[in-house]
This record gives C-alpha cells, sequence and structure tokens, in this order.
C-alpha cells in the first residue's frame, strides 16, 4: 500500500490518495482528463478566460456539470476571484488562463496569494510541447515566472500525468501553509488521447509539512505565559487559516491575556471582546501597538513580524521575550529570534496550549495581568480610535465606512482595496467572525477589492458583500462589475472617493511638503459648485460606469444622505450595486507610525504623541 | 560584528526538470550568496545530490536550509562538518612549459600528487583533485610559469564513517513512487 510522507491536513481531498473500492480508469483526451479531475477534487468554482493554448480544456468544461467556469474579463480578476473564493469558503480557489499574456495577466493575483498564504491553484495553457522554447506565439515561460511566487508549480507535458499532477497541486495549495501553486499544461498533452486514472497516487517525497507541535516547547510556552506579567497574543492571518477561532478564545478567556490581531487575522477574535486591544502596525490602535512595545512575552501564534508590524525592527518589543508558532519554520526566527519557537498547526498548537496552561494551574500557578490590565485600559480609554469630522457639509470617509458597518449584518463579508480606505475599513469596521475581512495584506495590490468580493460571493451567494473601495483601485479593476451583472453575483460596492491615490497623498502631505506629484485623479469633490482645477471632474463618473456595465449605480456626498443611500443600496439583491461616495478630500489616517521608525513613535494624530510616563519603562 | 564563514550544504533533490533553477532562484531571490554549487546524480536514479558552499553568517545559514527545505522537489539537507567530511574539487589547468621549464613544472605536480594529462611543445595540461586548500597552493606554485587557462569543479563532498545520508531518503522516495 502507499504511505505518503506528507500527511494531509485541511481542505484536502481524501480520495486523493486513500484508493477505494471504485477505482476509475478511462480512455479519454487530457482535456477530459484535467476536468474529470477538477471534479474529482471537489473544484465548484473556475474564474477564467479561454485562449488559444487553453481552448481543448474548455471544450469539457462546457459538459461539466459539477464545475461553474465564471468568464472574467480580466485574468487578474480571475486571480483574485479565485482568492476571494478561497478565503470566504475555506476551499482552493481556481482560476484559468491560457498561454503566454493570459498566464503573466496572472502573475499579480498570484504573487498576492504567495504573500497571503492563499490555497490558490492556476491552470494555464501552455503552448505545444515541441514549441516550447522556440518563442513560438503566445509562448511564456510561466513556471519560470512564477517560481519566486509559487509555493510550487508543475509544466505537464505528459498527458497521463494530469490527475496526479492536479491532485497533488490541489494538495500542495491546501495542506501546510497554504499557498499558490500553478499548473501549466502544454496544448498537444490536452489534446493527446491518455487514460484517466482515479484515484492516484501522489508522490511528494519532499513535502511534509509538521502539524503536531512539540509536547516539550508547549510546556515550556504555557509555562511562560503563566508566569509572565505583560503578555500579548499576537495574532496572525495563520490561526484564521487554521480554522482556530474557537480555540484562540478559549485560550485567551482561559488566561485572561490581551489580544492583538494583524490585518490578516481580523475577525479571528471578536473587535468587540473586552480582551481586543485592536490591531497592531503602521496604523494600528495605539494599545494594541503600545500593548506590544511594553510587553514582557509576545505569544506569537501564526503572525510573521512583518515589517508593518514591527516598525524598525531593533526597537520592536524590546522588553519582551518571544513564543513564535508557525506553521512555516522558516517564519520563526526570520525576523525576530524566538525564545520558544514552535513549529505546529495554530489548531493544534491552541488546542494542546488550553490543556497545558491549564496543567500550570492546576499544578498551583497562577497568572497575573492585573496590573497589566490596568495600564492596556488606560491606553484604551485614553486612545480610542477615532477621525475628526469632515468640514461643512462635506462627508468623511471614515464616517461612511463605520455607518455601512453599522447599518450592515455582522455577517456580511467586507473586500478592501489597498490604501486609506482599506485601513479605515479595517479600523471602522467590527469583525466579529472569521472570514468577514478579505484584503491585500502583504502585496498590498490595489484592485483588489471589487474581483475578491466577486469571488467571495461566488463561493457564498447566500451572504451579503461590500467591496470597500478606493477611487483609484476601483479604475484597476471595476471590468469585473461586468462579470458580476452577467453572472447573478451581486455585490456592493463602496467607492471611498476622495479623488485621489489618498494614501500616496498622505505620505506627500508629511513627507513631501504637501507637494502632490501625480496623485490626483480629478473626479473628487466639487468646491462652491465649480471644479476645483485639479478636482470634480466626475471623470469617469462612477454612477454612469456602473450602469454601463450592468450595475445600479448611485451617488452620496451629503452626510444627512448617507444612511439613505447605504439602506438604498442593500434593498437590492438582484443586481451589483455601485454608490459613489464623494468623501473630504484631506482626511488621513491615524494613527500611524511613519515606515522606517521606531512603534515607539506612534502618533495617535498628526503632531500628537502619546505620552505614556516614564514609569513604564 | 558580522563573521561569515562557509558552510558546506548536502542536498538530496527530486531528479526532476527546473529544479536546479529552482535552487538558484531561491538563493539570489533571498539574497544568499554561492561560493560553489556542484550537481550530480546519485546511487537512486530518481535522486540527485547537490554540493553547495554558501558564505553566511549562522543565522541567515539556519533560513537558507529552512527555505530550501520548503522546496517541494528537495527531499532533505545535511550540513557537513569539515572536520567529519571529505571534501574534494577538481581542476583542470593549462600551464606555460617549454623544454626549459616543463620539468620544473612537472615536478610541482608530482609534489601536489597531481596528474599531467596532456602536453604539447609549449604547454602542459594538469588534473588534480583535492582540498581547496591543496589546489590553491598547487596553483600558486604554478602561477610564475604562466597559467593559460583554468577550470575548476564546484566543491562536493561525502561524510565519514559507515553512515549514508541518502539511506532514509530512498526509503521515503521508495514509498511514494
Amino acid at each position: 500500500m502507499t504511505e505518503h510522507a506528507a500527511s494531509p491536513r485541511r481542505g484536502d481531498n481524501p480520495a486523493a490518495h486513500a484508493p477505494g473500492p471504485t477505482t476509475v480508469v478511462e480512455t479519454m483526451t487530457g482535456a477530459q482528463s484535467l476536468i474529470r479531475s477538477l471534479e474529482a477534487v471537489g473544484a465548484d468554482t473556475v474564474f477564467g478566460i479561454p485562449g488559444g493554448a487553453i481552448l481543448p480544456a474548455y471544450d469539457p468544461l462546457m459538459d461539466s456539470t459539477k464545475v461553474r467556469h465564471i468568464l472574467v474579463r480580466h485574468e487578474q480578476g480571475a486571480g483574485h476571484a479565485a482568492t476571494g473564493y478561497a478565503q470566504a469558503t475555506g476551499k482552493v480557489g481556481v482560476c484559468m488562463a491560457t498561454s503566454g499574456p493570459g498566464a503573466t495577466n496572472l502573475v499579480t493575483p498570484i504573487a498576492d496569494a504567495y504573500m497571503d498564504s492563499v490555497a490558490m491553484v492556476a491552470i494555464t495553457g501552455q503552448v505545444a510541447s515541441k514549441a516550447i522554447g522556440t518563442d513560438a506565439f503566445q509562448e511564456a515561460d510561466i513556471c519560470g515566472i512564477t517560481m519566486p511566487i509559487t509555493k510550487h508549480n508543475f509544466l505537464v507535458t505528459d498527458p497521463a500525468e494530469i490527475p496526479r499532477v492536479i491532485a497533488e497541486a490541489f494538495h500542495i495549495a491546501a495542506t501546510g501553509r497554504p499557498g499558490p501553486v500553478l499548473v501549466d499544461i502544454a496544448k498537444d498533452a490536452l489534446q493527446a488521447t491518455t487514460t484517466f486514472r482515479w484515484p492516484v497516487e501522489m508522490s511528494l517525497p519532499g513535502y511534509r509539512p509538521v502539524t503536531k507541535p512539540h509536547a516539550k516547547q508547549i510546556r515550556e510556552a504555557a509555562r511562560m505565559l503563566v508566569s509572565a506579567k505583560k503578555p500579548v497574543l499576537y495574532v496572525g492571518g495563520g490561526v484564521h487559516k487554521a480554522g482556530a477561532a474557537t480555540e484562540l478564545r478559549i485560550l485567551a478567556e482561559l488566561t485572561g491575556a490581551p489580544v492583538v490581531t494583524t490585518l490578516m487575522a481580523l475577525g479571528v477574535f471578536p473587535d468587540s471582546h473586552p480582551q481586543h486591544l485592536g490591531m497592531p502596525g503602521m496604523h494600528g490602535s495605539v494599545p494594541a501597538v503600545t500593548a506590544l512595545q511594553k510587553a514582557d512575552l509576545l505569544f506569537t501564534l501564526g503572525a510573521r513580524f512583518d515589517d508593518r508590524v514591527t516598525g524598525k525592527l531593533d526597537s520592536f518589543a524590546p522588553y519582551a521575550k518571544v513564543v513564535h508558532a508557525d506553521i512555516d519554520p522558516a517564519e520563526i526566527g526570520k525576523n525576530r529570534p524566538a525564545d520558544v519557537p514552535i513549529v505546529g498547526d495554530a489548531r493544534e498548537v491552541l488546542a494542546d496550549l488550553i490543556v497545558a496552561v491549564q496543567a500550570e494551574y492546576d499544578a498551583g500557578h497562577k497568572s497575573d495581568y492585573a496590573d497589566w490590565w490596568v495600564k492596556l485600559n488606560e491606553w484604551k480609554t485614553t486612545f480610542p480610535l477615532g477621525y475628526e469630522p469632515a468640514p461643512g457639509g462635506e462627508l468623511s470617509p471614515q464616517q461612511v465606512i463605520e455607518r455601512i458597518g453599522q447599518l450592515v449584518s455582522p455577517d456580511a463579508i467586507y473586500a478592501a482595496g489597498v490604501g486609506q480606505h482599506q485601513m479605515w475599513a479595517s479600523q471602522f469596521i467590527n469583525y466579529e467572525k472569521p472570514a468577514t475581512w478579505l484584503n491585500s495584506g502583504g502585496a498590498g495590490t490595489m484592485g483588489y477589492a471589487v474581483p475578491a468580493a466577486m469571488g467571495a460571493k461566488a463561493g457564498r451567494p447566500e451572504a451579503v458583500v461590500w467591496a470597500i473601495d478606493g477611487d483609484g483601485c476601483f479604475q484597476m479593476t471595476n471590468q469585473e462589475l461586468v462579470t458580476c451583472a452577467l453572472n447573478n453575483i451581486p455585490i456592493k460596492v463602496a467607492i471611498i472617493n476622495n479623488g485621489s491615490l489618498g494614501m500616496v497623498r498622505q505620505w506627500q502631505t508629511l513627507f513631501y511638503n504637501q507637494r502632490y506629484s501625480n496623485t490626483v485623479l480629478h473626479s473628487g469633490p466639487e468646491h462652491d459648485g465649480i471644479a476645483a482645477p485639479t478636482q470634480g471632474t466626475r471623470i469617469p463618473d462612477f454612477v454612469l460606469l456602473s450602469e454601463a456595465m450592468g450595475c445600479v449605480g448611485l451617488r452620496c456626498e451629503r452626510p444627512e444622505d448617507l444612511d439613505a443611500v447605504i439602506e438604498q443600496a442593500m434593498a437590492i439583491n438582484d443586481r451589483p450595486v455601485v454608490i459613489d461616495f464623494i468623501v473630504h478630500q484631506d482626511a488621513m489616517v491615524w494613527p500611524m507610525v511613519a515606515a522606517g521608525t521606531s512603534n515607539d513613535e506612534i502618533l495617535a494624530a498628526r503632531d500628537v504623541r502619546p505620552d505614556f510616563g516614564d514609569d513604564l519603562d | 560584528m558580522t563573521i561569515m564563514s562557509k558552510h558546506t550544504l548536502s542536498v538530496l533533490v527530486e531528479n526532476k526538470p527546473g529544479v536546479l533553477a529552482r535552487i538558484a532562484a531561491l538563493f539570489s531571490r533571498r539574497g544568499f550568496n554561492i561560493d560553489s554549487l556542484a550537481v550530480g546524480p546519485t546511487e537512486h536514479p530518481d535522486i540527485s545530490r547537490m554540493t553547495i558552499v554558501v558564505n553566511v553568517e549562522d543565522l541567515p545559514l539556519e533560513q537558507v536550509t529552512k527555505q530550501l527545505n520548503k522546496l517541494v522537489n528537495v527531499i532533505k539537507i545535511v550540513e557537513l562538518d569539515q572536520s567529519a567530511a571529505i571534501q574534494r574539487e577538481l581542476v583542470l589547468v593549462k600551464v606555460r612549459a617549454d623544454a626549459e621549464t616543463r620539468s620544473q613544472v612537472v615536478e610541482i605536480v608530482q609534489l601536489f600528487r597531481a596528474k599531467t594529462v596532456d602536453v604539447s611543445p609549449d604547454a602542459v595540461t594538469i588534473e588534480a583533485t583535492g582540498s581547496s586548500d591543496k589546489l590553491e597552493a598547487m596553483l600558486r606554485m604554478l602561477e610564475p610559469y604562466g597559467i593559460k587557462e583554468l577550470v575548476q569543479s564546484g566543491l562536493v563532498a561525502i561524510g565519514r564513517g559507515a553512515r549514508s545520508i541518502t539511506d532514509r531518503s530512498l526509503r521515503a522516495l521508495d514509498r511514494s513512487a
């Protein structure tokens, strides 16, 4: 019998490596074998665009009753839709494109999925195997191109390999630290006659993700957590991906330790929970950032000490010992040395920790964080998240986002683009459940919101899905609203339209003497009914643009209309809705730790540096 | 102060197209420096063995091995301690040598237990294997005569004693094949 070095984790298809009594052996084309393999691994939705080299695969795809293909308008949209689908459903997202430019258009979403560890399989057509290397029409070495941005990739020229490669691709994408896998299939392999066999035996002798943590390390971590005076549970996206929200909550409530959730982990611990300090990092809350700086123990779970969290690394959390649990051993000690390294799946780690901490308590060791909570509560009370109202009669972007979060059901899924609106959406919407917040955290891909929202809604049609987008981001990928309109994927899009590339403009305001080089997009608010030279042209007119794409287009310019417009959008469920919120141009994201500076230099608002007193050190 | 030091890694990889490219790309992407790299078949047809010499501090070395281990085609990585391993390089060198100097050059060759593999009226070609230090010493001796051409292999290394680093990996491969 076959025994595999790689242990299955989640999103894994047992049929792929547990030969049962119903073994299928049939003669068919490589293309049919591909579609049958996709059906067999449980792929139910594929986002893609056909073209020359992948064309053979699209013929049997037309007949599949199990795989729904959604025809997007740009391959980038297919890729982000696959990641949105994956994050909202917990399954592997799938996108498909042809060779050459079709494949290279997937590069950005693949890189995005790699940075955010999203389980995705990208299938691309390749020119016929004999033409590979000849600079044939629409040839690109997509395996070479995506080598540094995929967890693994395959070039298939032998049709007999198709079922095994598809099984392996889905297994690799979903297990261990999830990530994108690309499968590039030569056109002649799709056209040739071959034998489809299922189940297949995988051959991955070098792939053995460790999921079960070391008992000794767990005991040591529990001992440190119990004896610490100022611990913080520093929680990252790995906890969400492991499906460990319940275990996290149990551990947090068992110990009473404060929790911070990174941008990738929002929703994995309820924002409303009294032990939640908010998000750490460049635009994190003052209590979260400060707690890490003053902590004596960082209890790190599925987080990777990203520079946007740590600020200047050598002054990050200077007093803290570090427990670092991650499924990827290479993350441990990469940026910050760990006193107690734990390699394992966050869910198993947390489950074992709960037992180990309870054992510490049973042995009479009690944790006492009372003094710590006095400080934490002081910071929470003194430095809550907030914003200044916009000047006379204008909409403030934070208010728009906050009201959406308040009016829309708490089960709604939000997908954000990248920039100011993303940070405000992370700050002013309360995330109470996992998988309700999708964004491009690591790569920072502008244009992520609309296609990711589309993917989420396609995967979870019953959910309300809002894209919180900026006017800059929206102009990069809005074409996928056509896909949404044609395929009954009724998402809502809130364009936070400040007429500029707001986050870049904010940096120009703060660091480049208000010289606004190339950040004005000309579609912002009018002043006194007259378009200022740099704004108010309404080019493009987002309402007309959305209507042209088969959506309902709405506009909101005054605070007094805000609730009514949001409610109007909520009432429409047969088509996508786009709201053009014309907001105050000069709003800024606060708090902020300027890039490259220490987290001790956090500014709660412009020129406002919190005074933590000297007694704290 | 950062102290750079040389480390010899033996890396067992699946013998599949593109594996060398994956490893080379990983080193360049993560900013690791390769001093030398040698790759060839092993006793098992499905496994190739790479010997990589890296010049890094200790902490980045851990990153090198961890990142290499993440490559799906990498089966096993062993760091070979210099004192517990045999390390060899091969050099072929063409040295200017006429009737007057030839015997001196040949004497050097014999001193280093190298071989003269080709002779022409004004040059000899020498084949030598050994540790980096030995080859360096030999080349220093030959330099005054005039080195016309030099080609050197990457370092290959194997641990001393009866134990083999491939045993367990081969069993794993046989199981999954």
